[in-house]
């Protein structure tokens, strides 16, 4: 027959039945899940427009708190930059002589934080704020100069942080000769207090756009079962298992996701093309160096991911409300 | 293989459907189901296939007590029951292949196995030629026994048949109680609900006969 062709020599077989069995089971098992898999996206391309609308939703739903997240870390990205010119300023106490003031400079460049520390005496600050203030006669009336040493400290890359440059200025605080130490942190902390809101503000708008898409999913999911209800019946007569029910209707989420992370994608790169070249202009005009960052490959993954993920998530929402409800109870008539 | 032991099923209003039924059918035995319209019959398949959970008393298939089997089991238990339907429960949205094909499918088996297991049970009732056409293109008799290949495809141990004949002609009805006949002879025990007493009298099997929910013949010891 021409099936013996197919079969190994007998003593092979028998040694290996064992394990062979496991392995069919395996096989078939996910034999049945790419069947369902590709059973329930040919159900998706059936009906285009419908599948396509749902898409649509869902992309809308994603993109909108992506974008936000987007710009955030957009924003973020600016407030490193700017923190890489913090500077702190340590005026030195107005007796110190120049030498005391020089072991002060060195003690400081000392640290590991620190990258370069720049003495400027008082003298050559008496000069520079003569030529700059315009109040060279007003300064001649002082009988000694008001001003004194002072140390204009650069910190290392690592600690340019808000945190991090509030620790230096507590160090440098503490040392002998050092009368006040100023740094604009100020405003630092204020943009990053706004970032830190909108940050809490996209994620609540993030959680409950994702929960709509959950709900929109559950939805057409719950039509799903209803136009298949027969199928279901027959099935649990048959002896399918609650799993084995549910997976078409779970794999339908997870298409669904796929869609809708692919249209929310679409949307996103869509709106950077249109929204590079204005952006570009404005940071040109502040001299600024900020670019809205577009996801990459891996943001655009986790997008995708998460996309199906909240699919699967509306389908088992909807699976476990409404499929356990289909009992073939009521099938045997009469 | 197939046990009541005192079953009584009352459903939430008054109305008791079984009371106090015993009976034992053993394997590869043939036994009728009947009695009118509402006295039980449908309740009887029912709490064999675990759609029903009886109120009192123990049903017992294959040495399984169905009583206290969990829910998460009951798909288990059906593998092991065929049932055919009146209205055949087929489904129109693919090919009579792939209807037989569905027991084989919940159990996980592979595509080579399902193949030749299915032809088989079509070669059975005599509709291998027609494997690739669609239920609904089949005549009432031709789609009730594709319901049938569908039922014993697997190959269980108990056959139910609710009505299998209620809407054939004589001569169908009697080329499906040859096929019952034939499972019960490999081994199959085969409970038939009907109330077709012309077709009662000609088999001259087992027959149980329930009245009002309380089974008043048939129910002693199997071959009465």
């Amino acid at each position: 027959m021409a099936t013996d062709s197919r079969q190994k020599p007998d003593g092979q077989r028998g040694a290996n039945r064992a394990r062979s069995v496991m392995g069919d089971q395996a096989r078939s098992y996910l034999g049945h899940h790419r069947k369902v898999a590709r059973d329930s996206m040919q159900r998706l391309w059936a009906s285009p427009v419908a599948s396509a609308m749902t898409w649509a939703v869902m992309g809308v739903a994603l993109a909108l708190p992506v974008a936000l997240l987007l710009l955030l870390s957009s924003l973020q990205g600016v407030s490193a930059g700017w923190e890489s010119t913090a500077r702190i300023t340590a005026y030195l106490d107005l007796d110190l002589p120049l030498s005391d003031a020089r072991n002060v400079a060195r003690e400081i460049g000392a640290d590991g934080r620190v990258m370069t520390v720049q003495l400027v005496e008082r003298d050559q600050a008496l000069e520079e704020f003569r030529a700059s203030s315009g109040l060279n006669e007003a300064l001649d009336f002082l009988e000694e100069n008001p001003l004194p040493h002072t140390l204009l400290v650069t910190p290392e890359d690592g600690a340019r942080s808000a945190d991090g440059v509030q620790a230096l200025v507590t160090f440098v605080e503490k040392l002998r000769g050092v009368d006040q130490v100023q740094v604009d942190l100020g405003w630092l902390q204020r943009l990053n207090a706004m970032t830190d809101i909108l940050a809490r503000a996209v994620w609540a708008l993030a959680l409950l756009l994702g929960g709509a898409v959950i709900l929109v999913i559950g939805n057409t999911v719950r039509l799903a079962i209803e136009s298949r209800r027969d199928e279901i019946l027959v099935a649990k007569l048959v002896g399918g298992t609650d799993a084995f029910v549910r997976r078409p209707f779970l794999y339908t989420g997870a298409w669904f996701g796929l869609g809708g992370g692919i249209v929310a994608w679409l949307l996103i790169q869509i709106s950077l093309w249109w929204l590079s070249g204005p952006i570009e202009r404005l940071a040109g005009l502040y001299r600024s160096e900020f670019t809205l960052q577009g996801p990459g490959v891996d943001g655009a993954l986790a997008l995708i991911i998460v996309a199906m993920l909240l699919g699967w998530l509306g389908a088992w929402v909807a699976v476990k409300r409404h499929l356990d409800d289909i009992e073939p109870g009521d099938i045997a008539g009469g | 293989m197939i046990e009541f032991r005192q079953v009584t099923k009352r459903y939430d209003s008054d109305h008791t459907a079984l009371r106090h039924v015993n009976f034992h059918l053993d394997r590869g035995e043939l036994a009728f189901l009947t009695g009118h319209s509402g006295a039980g019959k449908s309740t009887l398949l029912k709490l064999v296939m675990v759609m029903e959970r009886p109120t009192a008393g123990e049903v017992i298939v294959g040495g399984q007590k169905l009583n206290s089997l969990p829910r998460r089991q009951i798909p288990y238990i059906r593998r092991h029951i065929g049932v055919v339907f009146q209205n055949h429960q087929l489904l129109f949205d693919r090919t009579v292949f792939d209807n037989v094909a569905m027991p084989l499918e919940v159990m996980g088996a592979s595509p080579e196995d399902t193949g030749r297991r299915v032809r088989a049970a079509l070669d059975k009732v005599g509709l291998l030629s027609k494997e690739k056409m669609n239920p609904m293109q089949l005549s009432g008799g031709e789609q009730q026994r594709v319901g049938i290949a569908r039922a014993v495809v697997n190959k269980p141990p108990v056959l139910l048949a609710d009505e299998p004949t209620g809407n054939l002609d004589p001569e169908l009805s009697a080329d499906i109680m040859h096929l019952f006949t034939q499972f019960s002879q490999v081994g199959v025990t085969v409970l038939v609900a009907t109330h077709d007493i012309a077709l009662i009298h000609a088999m001259n099997r087992r027959t149980l006969t329930l009245n009002q929910g309380e089974l008043v013949a048939g129910g002693g010891v199997s071959g009465h």
